[in-house]
């Protein structure tokens, strides 16, 4: 076991290991949409939702590198 | 074994071979497709461009018909395709040359006249540019219709990848919390992690840009099924009539079209004979003003003899899927920020290619070594129980 709270005792139930990829999905898909209803603050709408897989990709690996 | 097991190593089996398929074909693309989200940029900074005049907003415009003769005066002998409306550049037009009415439009030569003086600007030889090669590089190779629809296949593998890769995935990370990198641990376990992590933050965008990209292989596809759909419909009294002697005005054609369809603005004429109209029609294009309705074309066909709207529809569904999907791949139509977000998704997707290849091939060895083992020993068990 490396560090404490990434390893889980208890095995997860698919809906818990999917639960927030879904809701990063949903979030992703409006931020594709976002972008072709209007410009201006759609555009700026889109580019904050698209943005958070690629925030979180860079925290979670700076996070786990230590 | 378990049946619920027996499903995993299925969809594992899935995983490893739709993804081993099409990652040399992937990682092309996503290569490839890294300048040509910039290709208007680049194109700019590497190649002089003449300047249309500068015109006040609402200046008059030129005159259509004077316009297109201006830029056919340069290419003697052969025949206009297309006139297009620069959807980011209002002071330009762009004039689709050909040799003949039947020659392949995508060996046309583009000709860009002043929107405002009607005066030609330029007609430069795209053939030679980065962009050109990148983008036949990314469409089909080089080998035409053929690795168009090849790499539409590879489109399919790559999004059954992603699928089967969310079903993977969650056995993989079942002990462990959202997100993990495991830093500290040897190559292959951080390798998996950052495949699994980016992998599953991508997968709306990576489904979206790779479903789109198999949508446009089957353009020409959907347009061959358009002309022989709904614009036959709409062009049958004229089946059997030979084609005008002397074509109508240009400017009137899309005058027509504006008074007919006033919520919407002009965004390319097909020339009568081309592959977008009939032989005896102008096809006149119209597009709505936002993001998406200005990829939404309405087209209008005005008779090329008498100069009269003839009909106009909708575009089926098939074709607006296609028009649709285009802006999706492209990640055009956000500005320049979007264009960046899309240039940073398709290096994580790389990253994603890179580490699943890594992946398998670590396994795959190790699998082997495994493998010699486990002959080795059985050789030599064997050997002593002969002996």
């Amino acid at each position: 076991m490396t560090s404490p709270g990434i390893q889980r005792r208890t095995r997860q139930t698919v809906s818990q290991i999917l639960m927030i990829p879904a809701a990063l999905a949903v979030l992703s898909a409006g931020g594709l949409i976002f972008a072709l209803v209007e410009d201006g603050v759609w555009d700026a709408l889109s580019w904050v939702t698209l943005s958070i897989p690629i925030a979180l990709f860079v925290i979670c690996i700076v996070r786990g590198r230590r | 074994m378990k049946s619920g097991t027996k499903s995993l190593r299925r969809w594992s089996w899935v995983h490893k071979w739709s993804s081993l398929v099409c990652t040399v074909f992937m990682l092309l693309l996503c290569v490839t497709g890294l300048p040509l989200i910039f290709h208007e940029e680049i194109d700019e900074f590497l190649h002089e461009q003449v300047a249309a005049s500068a015109a006040p907003e609402g200046a008059p415009k030129a005159n259509l018909d004077k316009a297109v003769a201006e830029a056919l005066t340069r290419f003697p002998g052969q025949v206009p395709h297309f006139l297009i409306w620069d959807r980011d550049d209002p002071s330009a037009l762009w004039v689709s040359i050909g040799k003949s009415l039947d020659a392949d439009p995508s060996d046309n030569r583009l000709a860009r006249v002043d929107a405002h003086t009607g005066a030609f600007l330029d007609a430069p030889d795209i053939t030679k540019r980065f962009t050109y090669i990148m983008l036949k590089l990314h469409t089909d190779m080089f080998a035409g219709l053929g690795g168009k629809l090849f790499l539409g296949l590879m489109g399919i593998l790559f999004c059954v990848a992603i699928v089967s890769g969310i079903v993977v995935y969650v056995p993989s990370v079942r002990k462990l919390r959202f997100g993990t990198y495991r830093g500290g641990r040897p190559r292959i376990v951080r390798w998996l992690d950052v495949h699994n992590l980016a992998g599953i933050l991508l997968v709306v965008w990576t489904l979206v840009v790779g479903f789109t990209g198999v949508i446009n292989t089957w353009a020409d596809l959907v347009i061959k099924i358009w002309q022989f759909g709904q614009l036959a419909e709409m062009t049958a009294q004229y089946r059997d009539r030979p084609p005008p002697q002397r074509l109508s005005s240009l400017q009137s054609a899309v005058d027509v079209t504006s008074k007919a369809i006033p919520d919407m603005q002009p965004g390319f004429v097909a020339f009568p004979g081309t592959i977008l109209t009939s032989k005896s029609h102008y096809g006149v294009f119209m597009r709505g003003s936002t993001p998406l309705t200005s990829r939404m074309l309405k087209p209008a066909l005005i008779d090329a003899e008498t100069g009269h709207l003839t009909d106009s529809r909708d575009l089926p569904w098939y074709v607006s899927t296609l028009l649709i999907s285009q802006p999706l791949h492209f990640g055009d139509y956000g500005g320049m920020p979007l264009k960046i977000i899309w240039a940073i998704l398709d290096i994580v997707t790389i990253v994603i290619l890179v580490t699943g290849l890594f992946l398998w091939l670590k396994r795959h060895r190790s699998a082997a070594t495994v493998s010699r083992f486990v002959r080795l020993n059985e050789a030599s068990i064997g050997s002593r129980v002969s002996s």
